[in-house]
């Protein structure tokens, strides 16, 4: 059995519209009997923080963030950091940040 | 394990360049994007000493990073530019109202002076207006052309030698796709040149056109540069953003997909016989057009006649129905 972890998310550059205009979040993610992934994550704000479900495709595109959407974990890009099956820690913050917007 | 920075430093890397695939430090990523914009710019000829550029300012990530990049490299290499902001106000209430306060703090930031440009006070007519006249149809054909003349008209009074804009890797490699897709073969060869150069108007160049997205993001992300990121509340334009995301399909499945495509664009070549448009100036306000009377000065006629559909679609067919009306020739201007 893991422990619950409590972590940050942020949505930054538009994507807080999908998450009731608020980027911040403090979040806290529940026992589980397999580690938290990002993958695993990922899901969980689908089903916890996103408020229009509908939307959910300007968000996710299969079992990964939509194509354009930036993610870092404690500032550092996720490529570097194994993106899906990166394994989150407690008190790790977590930002996405879109890129599809005019500039 | 951490990921070492691929320069070698010593430190840990902070991100995986989509162009290269190098893994980098945050000051060995800043110094190679810099660079290679410096290069960009260099190998481009872009500027030459003493001149006055432009920039074109929205507020947006883009044109932030640019603003501060040019910033940087000016100082560091001695380019003797004198820089200053140019904004265009749409008068999008909700939209441009908000970015506008950030280029605001942009010029107070980097001590550039800003000029801010209206649609109503070059036109008589804000977006607002023009919206609630045609509706949310065709609305972002209006504030296209309206806003490509409002640069060159802001850039005039500025009396600049260039206007640079914000234009990124992403954005030239979807247009090129957007031109192929609606057969636009003029546009096809001109969106692609890193400065365009029509007769009678200011000279545009595209200082970050072989710079990814991403890497603009993450370069704004780490300086925690400040920019205004809302789409417009008008119309996202839906062709451009099919576009848009077949390309970001595309860059997941292989990142140089966006060079590859700006390198066919660059390398495509239009047969002899193809007929491309002639260039000439508008006689009612004398910029330049190819056509006899202006897209901007059609679509407004259109506007103050009440037939805000006048300069919508085929020019041939906006001529015919402006010769069918009295007086044709007394456009209020």
């Amino acid at each position: 059995m893991e422990k619950g972890l409590s972590i940050t998310t942020e949505f930054t550059s538009g994507l807080q519209i999908l998450f009731n205009n608020i980027k911040k979040h403090k979040v806290l993610l529940p026992e589980t009997e397999e580690p938290w992934t990002l993958g695993l994550l990922l899901f969980w704000i689908k089903d916890n923080l996103l408020v229009d479900k509908d939307k959910c495709d300007l968000f996710m595109k299969g079992n990964t963030v939509r194509p354009g959407i930036i993610v870092a974990i404690n500032d550092q890009d996720w490529e570097l950091l194994g993106d899906l099956k990166y394994k989150i820690k407690n008190n790790d913050n977590i930002t996405f940040i879109s890129t599809l917007h005019g500039g | 394990m951490p990921v070492l920075c691929s320069a070698k430093c010593g430190k840990n890397a902070v991100l995986k360049r989509p162009k290269t695939g190098d893994t980098l430090c945050k000051e060995c990523f800043y110094w190679a994007f810099e660079l290679e914009i410096h290069s960009t710019i260099t190998n481009g000829k872009l500027f030459k000493k003493g001149d006055v550029v432009a920039i074109a300012a929205s507020g947006g990530k883009d044109s932030t990073v640019l603003a501060q990049v040019l910033k940087i490299l000016n100082d560091r290499y001695n380019y003797e530019l004198k820089l200053v902001l140019l904004s265009i106000d749409e008068g999008i209430t909700g939209y441009r109202d908000d970015s506008l306060k950030t280029v605001q703090e942009n010029k107070d930031e980097y001590q550039m002076p800003l000029k801010i440009l209206s649609y109503e006070e070059l036109y008589g007519w804000s977006m607002d207006k023009i919206v609630a006249e045609v509706g949310r149809k065709n609305n972002c054909t209006f504030c296209g052309v309206f806003r490509r003349q409002a640069l060159d008209r802001g850039a005039m009074l500025l009396n600049v030698n260039c206007i640079a804009t914000g234009h990124n890797a992403d954005d030239i490699a979807e247009t090129v796709l957007m031109n192929i897709l609606r057969g636009d073969v003029a546009r096809l060869q001109r969106c692609v040149n890193i400065i365009t150069i029509t007769e009678g108007t200011i000279p545009r160049c595209k200082p970050l056109k072989y710079t990814y997205e991403k890497e603009i993001v993450m370069y704004a992300y780490f300086k925690k540069l400040n920019y205004f990121s809302t789409e417009c509340i008008f119309a996202p334009n839906a062709y451009r953003g099919y576009a848009r995301t077949f390309l970001k399909d595309l860059e997941r499945l292989k990142p140089s997909s966006i060079m590859d495509i700006i390198h066919s664009g660059e390398t495509m070549c239009i047969k002899k016989n193809v007929k491309l448009p002639d260039i000439g100036v508008c006689t009612k306000c004398g910029f330049v057009s190819s056509q006899d009377i202006c897209k901007a000065c059609m679509l407004l006629e259109g506007l103050n006649r009440g037939l805000p559909k006048l300069g919508i679609g085929k020019s041939s067919k906006a001529h015919k129905a402006l010769a069918s009306l009295p007086d044709p020739k007394l456009l209020h201007f």
